[in-house]
Formats: C-alpha cells, structure tokens, sequence
C-alpha cells in the first residue's frame, strides 16, 4: 500500500503517541476536534502490546497482562524509537520486555507467535503494530479507512527518531503528514476553540506525563508560535508518583501483614500494585479519597486500604516541586520573568492532579492564568490536548500534495527574523515628565508583521505628536516599607506567626522607553476623536506606517529605513 | 488582524515641531533574532502561503536558512565526560553516604556550582551509559551496584535540602587557607580569594561580597570583612549523622542515638562558626590592605598632624610679625606726633614772634601816625584812647589779619594814610574807635 495518498483520497486524523498512552482523534466537519475511544471504550490507549498465545492484545487488555505476562508484554518503547541501544534509558521498561540491542536498533524479545521460541521484534515494528491498532481504531469509529495523519512528538524528538517513526507508521498504511511538537498542539487546541481570542501572549506549557516532564515556553503572536525554551526531566514523571504510592501502600501491608513479605520484592506482586496505585492516583484527582483494593497482593494475602488527598499531596511534595522548579526554570532559560507569562497550560496525565496545579500556580503571579481541569472549569482534559491539536492540524493540510506541505515546513519558510524588543508609541500620563510607552508590537514577534492600534487623544483635540519607539520590558521591584512594630504581642504563638508572614516584595511589569524609531504630526484632531495608527515591519526591519484620525480625512504616511543587507 | 487599544491620550504637538510633510524618521529598530516559528495552526499556513507566493528558493537561500536555525534543544557544550575512578566503579549502594556524589555523576569540576540542569543532564549521562541492562548486553554482570549509586548520587544531589546537607560536608569543596608563607609571595587575592569563594556557598545571603585585590577601596575591604564576621550560614551536619537504628531496636536505644547525634551535630556547627571566625581573622591580619589603609590613615594623621602644628607656628610668627609692625608703627606714630610737636611749637614760636614783631609794627605806625591827633603832639589822653583802640583792633583779629595789616603799616610813613588803614581796619571790624573818628 503507498503511503502517499492523492489529497482527495485522504482520511486524516491526529495521533497523540505518548510513552505510556496513545490517542486519537479527528475533526468533524463542523471543525471541531473529538477524540476518538478504542473498542475498549478508552480515548487514554495504553502504549502496551502484549502477546498471548500468538494473540496480540493492545491498549488496556495489553496492560493488564503485565501481572501475569510481563516478559511478553512491550510498554514505554516510543522513546527507543530510532535510537541505537547505547543512547535509550532502559528503566522505564523495567517491568514489562527489556530492550535489547539488536544491530542498530533497539528489540524486545518476546513469544509473538504461538511457536515456543522468542522473536527480537525490533522497536519500529513494535511500534507499526501500535500504529496499526489505532488506524483500525480510529477507521472502524469514522466508517472510513484512515489513510494518514499529523503525529505529535516532543520538542526534543531527533530527525532520527522522526525518520523512523514516519517508516513504522508507512507501515501501519498511515501517511505522516506531518509531525508538530506536542507543546505546540495543545496550544492550538485551546486556540482553536470556538471562542478563543487571539490575543498576544507568551505562554508556558508545562506537561507531566508517565515517563518524563517536558516544559516549553511558547510566544504566541497573532497565531503564530515560536518556542523560546525547552526543558526535560526524565527524574519527574507520572510513574515516579506512582512508585511514592507503592512504597506508601507496600509498607502499609507490611505493618500489618509482616509474614507475607514486601510486595515490592516480588514481581507480580509489585506489578498489581503498581497497576492498582496508578487507578488510586487518578481516583485522588476527581475524589477527596480512594481506596486501594488487591486480591492477592502478597502471600495470598488481600489487601485493601483507603488514602486521602491531602496524604497524597504529602507524600508527591517533593516531586510536585521538583515539577514546579522545572516549570520556573524553562522561564528563567527564555530570560523571561514569571510576570511575562500570561497562561500556563497544563498537559499530560499527571496535570489532573490538583495539587500539580496549586504548586504551580503558586510560584507565578496571580496574573497567570493556570489552564487545568482543578483550577479552570473550561480547561481542556490535559491528556487530550496533544491529540486534539493534532487533528486540527490534520484537517488544516490535509488537501495539501505532500510536497506542498513538505515546502512550507522548511527552514526557508519557518526561519524569520524575530523582534528583539516592543515597538509602541508614547502616550501622556498623569505624573511622568518623559510619556509612557504602550506596546503595538511585543518582543519576540516574528517579521514581517502588520498591527494597528486605536489610540485616545487629547480631550480638546488640536494636533497631536505620535512618537514611535521601542520600549523594553523592566521588572520594577518594590521592596516592602519595614512593617511598624506591632504595638506589643503577648502571646507567644503571635511571634511566630509574624515571622511567616514576612512581607513580599511588590514585583510590576513596566516599560523601559528605549530608542525613537519616528515621530509624527497629526494636525486639527477632532475633539473626542481617535486616532488609528498602522505599522508593518518588514523583514528587513524598515517600518511603514500610517497615521489618521478615524473618520477624518486622509492622515500621514511615513517610512523608516531597514537595515541594508 | 489584531488590534491593540490604547487608553491614554496622544501628547500634544510641541510649539515649533516640523516635519517634512508630518513625518520625521529619527532612529532604526534594534536587531532581530533568527528563530523558528512553529509550523503549525492557520495562521501559520496564511503566512506560509504568503511567503511563498511566486516565489522559489534557491539551493543557497535553502542552506543559509538551514543554517540560521538556532534549537532551543541545542545541546549543552558543557556536557563533558569526565574520567570515571574504575575504584568508585566498583563502589557498592550500601555505601552511598560515604560516596562523592559529585564524582559519581561526572559533575566533580561544578560541585557546589552545578546547576540543577547540569545535574540533571550528568545524570541522565550516566543512567544511559550504565543501566545495568547495558552492562547485561555488554556481556558484563548483570551487576546494578553503580546504578544505584548514581541513582542515590541523582536523589541527594536533586533535592535542594539534601543537597545541602551533602554539601555542607563536601569535603573536596573545602578550599584550605594559604600558609602564611605562601601568600608573602604575593599571592594573597588569589589564594585567599578562592578561600573565600568556597565558602562563600554557605551563604543564605547571596551574591557574597569578593575579596577583590590591591586595587579594592577602603569602603569595599571593609564592608567584606564585615560580611564575613557576620556571616549567616546555612551549613548544618546532620550528613553525617550515626544511623538510627530501624524499628527493631527499643525506642530507648533509638532516642539515645537521637540526641546523641542531635548534640554532634550542634557541636559541629559551633566549631564551623568558631573556624571560620579564625579563618577570617587570620585573612585580616594577612591583608596588606589593612595595612596599607591605617599607614595611609596614620600618615593622613601626621600630614593632618603637621599640617597643623606648620598652620599654628605659621600664626604665631604671623602674629609676633604683627605685633612688631605693631610696635613699629605706634613708635612712628610717636616720633612722628612728638616731631609735630616740636614743629608745632616753632612755628608757634614763630608765629608768635611775627604777631610781636607785627604787634610791633602796627603799635609803632600808630605812633608814627601821631596817635591820630594831626599836627602837633598829642595830649596824653588821645594817645592812651588810641593806643586802647589799636589794641582793641589788636585782640580782634587773628595772626593772618595781623601780618596783612602789619604789611599794609610796615611801609606806610603817611600819618593820614595810616590812620586811613586802621580806619578801614576798625569798620571792618565795626568798632568805630573814637580815637579814628
Ligand atoms: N486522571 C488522572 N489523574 C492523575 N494522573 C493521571 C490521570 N490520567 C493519567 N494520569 C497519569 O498520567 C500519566 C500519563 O500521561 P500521558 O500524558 O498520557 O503520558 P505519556 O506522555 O507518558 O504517554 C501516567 O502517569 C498516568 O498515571
Ligand atoms: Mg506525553
């Protein structure tokens, strides 16, 4: 079968390919984006094959066998994806096939058959195989066979691990029509919503998923993105707070049945646990509560217990920073301040959990707005937001002939110039001698770029000056008057209360007014009247503007030279 | 596309501003940054389509662009691999606390200094590079002891409070104070400069004050060593805690470990803070600079000192001066008045003498003039009446007045002429003497 479909032949869809889940989705014909659930009802596919008798189980089914199948059962493999072995950290496999090192590639050694002997099933036909179930998933639910689709990948995914994902997925019969980052397509999934406002903004998105955390900082101007800074911690995961509720709940069976032994020391035991703990953590995200319930989890002993939220939160604290140090630390990498970002979108699995989103909130500003389903009621599910990114994406290319699309996504298109600094006028205020500067066109917005702004004149009208400069973000930090000392504190109790609530310093976003790019004169203003300024920047820095009183007659033109190339 | 609203009012046009036609170009845009925007979302593809609008690339414009994409995934040059000790290959888990943390993650040239990334980055190094499943295909052991030492190694260095713990007792962090020899070759900023630095990291006040060097003012040199005498430290010592026994042992025998170690380790503390209270002293009593400073601020004090005992003999010899001159003028004043004087009385002498001889000469015209009387001699009482009336004129007038009208007599033999002067001399004066009339 080509990959390479004629564009009316196409049926498109998203594909999120996550290390522990996969999902899918399309868009409807009213272009609204719908994730699309698997025949076991999950729009959360478990990334997991598992081989049973020559059976080929896939998603949950897959990943229930991984108590008593393990060795037969593939799992976290999409990070091994055209890796050689030596450059693959093997840990996240632990309890399911081991990778192992087969000619350039990694494999699993595995029964896929019914014969008795072990095949080394390298990882991109693992992954074909995966593949292969989601199209199925996604062509029996839409009645049409799906022939291609955009697939998201993290930022830091190599043309390596793409050229190889792209192969498995030909495999599959699924054409990549292209793949976007995944921070990039849950920005457009929340950008795409019928009632999003295109404002400019720099955003982060913060995404905490099975294996890793990704954190990106995004500029986005006028609908268009440009990432400023990436980071990974393969240390903070959905995994790793599983593991703080297996060793909560191991040692909870332990003090009370210390006969039947650690059920960490024993692999199916902890492989129950670990499957049970992943089911109370995501009960904790909706629940004040869970309860934890395991035939047999060690000895022959059942198990069941309850937790609290607020236990959670306790026992995830360090790993909840460390997440948050993470998030403030993709900031500081943009040289950007916490007062810079307007929105923190929060993604993957994990970003359900509430605690998740108050440690991050806390360390930003009351002006950043946290996008998770605790802290927003119309926050998108965060697990969904790659794949519903995706499959916008999808429907925006995919009448496209590959090569058109092939075009657009090259260097020579997508590398522009990017302005270094604000350019805005300068207006009056109430005490400053020198103007205030108001931006028209943020830092870090790509060129060429056209904006236009209202702006209020004088009461009385008459002529007014419009200066056109470049203005410089400047934190003004305020460090707080030195509290008078209470009138007199009789208890003790009171002291120690007053030194935790130590004054903050007062940090505010303000403007630095940098150089003049042009000043012009706009002459009998009406009174109460507005007056429209226009500015285009060119990639070569020259700017053309316009200048006019709204429903006045004609305005002034002016042009300012660009560098000479 | 998108509008910005703006609610403040535009300035007002200054008096006399011109422009041609309205419009003045004062300045360019700073530079830009090449970055990639995501090719994604619908806006993207209006730019895309608008950039490519009847346009080709040639194969140069297609390598420049290739070439200008700067990754915000760019790698770290920083990531080193620095020689692994096969001794502290062989290291066992179990022996974690006594481990280099830093030598296990390959990170023993940051140290202290590592960022949380470099120790994330050197971690993930590691794990790839020894998971024991490597080692299995690697034909080696199925071994995981080093693992896990860079797992313990990853889980004290990526929890700030432990960190600090670790760090607190790190010593191959520990920068040693120069003997005293070596820094009397000249190398006090540098040896004693890096003392500082290492431990400057227990700092909770950051960025800490550098010692600087020969060139550091009186202002800086002391507002250090005042920083370091009041040094607020975080460094603790619980690392190095005695293990306290699990739950096996009576919670008697725990307790006693407990405050045993809780008293080590307030022990420590309290010779840290006295260590580097000495170490501080013994910098300060090194610095040239103290030094130099009070020879500067003693010879401030002389220059001071002589500049004023110079300023005092300066007015004493002043004043002594003016008093002589003093003297000197009062004594000519003296001699001068005493000069006058004598003057003064000669030529009142003289003066005197000439009003006699003019007396004289004005007494005698009066005889010579018969006493006024006309032909014959004159009885005596009409020389007594004008003798009485010549004196009377006599008294009346000044010396001046005496010497004219003895000028005007003194050549004068006319007895009629005579007795007309004197005529004169009486109505001028108005006292009509009867022996004139
Ligand atoms: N409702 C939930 N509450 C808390 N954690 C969840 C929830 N749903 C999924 N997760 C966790 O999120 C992680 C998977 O997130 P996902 O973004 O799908 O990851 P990946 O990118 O690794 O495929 C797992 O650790 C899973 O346990
Ligand atoms: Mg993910």
């Amino acid at each position: 079968m080509s990959a390479q479909t004629d564009p009316a032949q196409r049926v498109a869809i998203g594909i999120s390919f996550g290390n522990s889940y996969s999902s899918i989705a399309f868009t409807s014909s009213e272009g609204k984006a719908e994730v699309i659930a698997n025949e076991d009802g999950d729009r959360q596919i478990p990334s997991v094959l598992s081989y049973v008798e020559g059976e080929e189980l896939h998603g949950g089914q897959a990943k229930s066998q991984l108590v008593r199948n393990a060795k037969n059962t593939v799992a976290y493999f999409r990070d091994f994806l055209g890796q050689d072995f030596k450059s693959i950290d093997p840990t996240p496999a632990h309890q399911s096939a081991h990778p192992v090192e087969s000619e350039s590639t990694v494999a699993f050694k595995i029964r896929d058959s019914e014969a008795e002997e072990e095949n080394a099933v390298t990882v991109g036909d693992i992954t074909t195989r995966h593949l292969r179930r989601l199209r199925s998933s996604a062509s029996d639910y839409l009645g049409k066979d799906v022939n291609a689709a955009v697939v998201t990948v993290p930022t830091n995914f190599s043309e390596s691990q793409k050229e190889a994902l792209k192969s498995a997925a030909k495999e599959a019969g699924i054409e990549v029509l292209q793949f976007i980052n995944e921070p990039t397509a849950a920005v457009l999934a929340y950008d795409a919503r019928p009632d999003a406002q295109l404002t400019d903004k720099t955003l982060v998105v913060a995404d905490l998923g099975g294996t890793r955390s990704d954190v990106t900082v995004i500029a986005s101007r006028g609908g268009i993105y440009t990432m400023l800074a990436a980071v990974h911690d393969f240390d903070v995961s959905g995994s790793k707070l599983d593991q703080v509720l297996i060793d909560y709940f191991a040692k909870e069976f332990i003090k009370k049945h210390k006969a039947a032994g650690d059920p960490r020391e024993n692999e199916r035991s902890l492989a129950k646990l670990k499957l049970e703990c992943e089911s109370v953590k995501k009960a904790l995200s909706i629940g004040q509560s869970a309860n934890f319930s395991v035939e047999s989890l060690a000895g022959g002993v059942d198990f069941t217990a309850t937790i609290n939220r607020t236990r959670y939160d306790l026992l995830g604290n360090k790993l909840f920073a460390a997440f948050t140090r993470l998030v403030s630390h993709a900031v500081e990498k943009a040289e950007l301040d916490p007062l810079d970002i307007s929105e923190i979108i929060l993604a993957g699995g994990n970003s359900h959990t509430p605690k998740v989103a108050a440690a991050v909130g806390a360390a930003f500003p009351e002006t950043t707005a946290v996008l998770a389903p605790s802290t927003s009621p119309t926050a998108i599910n965060p697990s969904e937001l790659a794949v519903r990114g995706a499959a916008i994406q999808a429907s925006l290319i995919q009448e496209f002939e590959a090569e058109d699309i092939e075009q657009s996504l090259h260097p020579m298109v997508t590398v522009t110039p990017h302005l270094s600094t604000a350019v805005g006028v300068l207006l009056i205020s109430g005490d400053e001698s020198n103007g205030v500067f108001h931006a028209i066109v943020d830092a870090e917005t790509p060129l060429p770029v056209r904006r236009t702004a209202t702006i209020t004149t004088p009461r009385e009208g008459g002529d007014v000056l419009i200066k056109l400069v470049e203005g410089s973000r400047h934190i003004k930090v305020t460090k707080p008057e030195p509290k008078p000392k209470a009138e007199k504190a009789d208890d003790d109790s009171e002291d120690e209360s007053e030194d935790e609530e130590e004054e903050e310093e007062l940090r505010e976003k303000t403007w630095k007014i940098g150089s003049a790019v042009s000043e012009t004169a706009l002459r009998g203003i009406k009174k109460g009247a507005k007056v429209e300024v226009q500015i285009n920047i060119a990639n070569d820095l020259s700017v053309t503007a316009l200048f006019r009183e709204i429903g006045g007659k004609g305005g002034v033109r002016g042009q300012v030279q660009g560098k000479a190339s | 596309m998108a509008n910005v609203e703006i609610n403040l009012p535009l300035p007002v046009l200054p008096e006399g501003w011109a422009g041609e036609k309205d419009f003045k170009p004062v300045g360019s845009l700073s530079k830009t940054n090449d970055r990639k925007i995501e090719p994604v979302g619908p806006h993207f593809l209006a730019y895309a389509r608008r950039v490519r609008h009847k346009r080709t690339f040639s194969e140069d414009e297609r390598i420049q662009a290739q070439a200008n994409v700067k990754s915000v995934e760019e790698e770290d040059p920083d990531d080193i691999d620095e020689p692994e000790d096969p001794q502290m290959l062989l290291r066992e888990a179990k022996d974690w606390k006594s481990q280099d943390h830093y030598a296990v993650l390959g990170i023993t040239r940051h140290r202290w200094r590592a960022t949380e990334e470099q120790i994330k980055r050197a971690h993930r190094r590691k794990v790839l590079k020894h998971h024991p499943d490597k080692r299995a295909a690697a034909g080696g052991t199925e071994d995981d002891q080093f693992f896990k030492c860079i797992q313990k190694a990853h889980e004290v260095l990526s929890d700030p409070v432990r960190r600090r713990q670790f760090d607190s007792v790190d010593e191959a962090a520990e920068v040693d104070p120069p003997s005293k020899k070596d820094t009397q070759k000249g190398n006090f900023y540098k040896l004693w400069g890096k003392v500082f630095e290492a431990e400057g990291r227990f700092s909770t006040k950051q960025p800490v004050p550098k010692l600087g060097n020969a060139k550091s003012t009186k202002e800086e040199v002391e507002s250090f060593y005042n920083f370091w005498y009041n040094f607020d430290s975080w460094r603790s010592f619980e690392y190095l805690d005695e293990d306290v026994p699990d739950d096996g042992e009576s919670r008697d025998q725990k307790r006693h470990v407990e405050r045993k170690n809780n008293a080590a380790r307030k022990k420590k503390k309290t010779e840290d803070t006295a260590r580097l209270r000495h170490l501080v002293d013994d910098a300060l009593a090194l610095d040239e600079r103290i030094k130099l400073f009070r020879q500067a601020e003693h010879a401030e004090k002389n220059k001071r000192r002589f500049a004023k005992e110079a300023e005092q003999k300066r007015l004493a010899e002043e004043a002594a001066k003016a008093k002589e001159e003093e003297a000197r003028l009062a004594k000519e004043a003296e001699e001068a008045e005493k000069a006058q004087k004598a003057e003064g009385k000669k030529a009142k002498e003289a003066a005197k003498n000439a009003a006699k001889k003019n007396k004289r000469v004005v007494r005698g015209a009066v005889k010579d003039a018969n006493y006024f009387h006309g032909a014959g001699d004159a009885p005596a009482s009409q020389v007594d009446a004008a003798l009485n009336d010549v004196d009377a004129i006599i008294a009346k007038i000044d010396n001046t007045e005496l010497a004219t009208l003895a000028g005007k007599l003194n050549s004068e033999k006319d007895a009629g002429k005579i007795k007309e002067i004197f005529k004169a001399e009486d109505e001028r004066l108005g006292l009509n003497s009867k022996s004139l009339a």
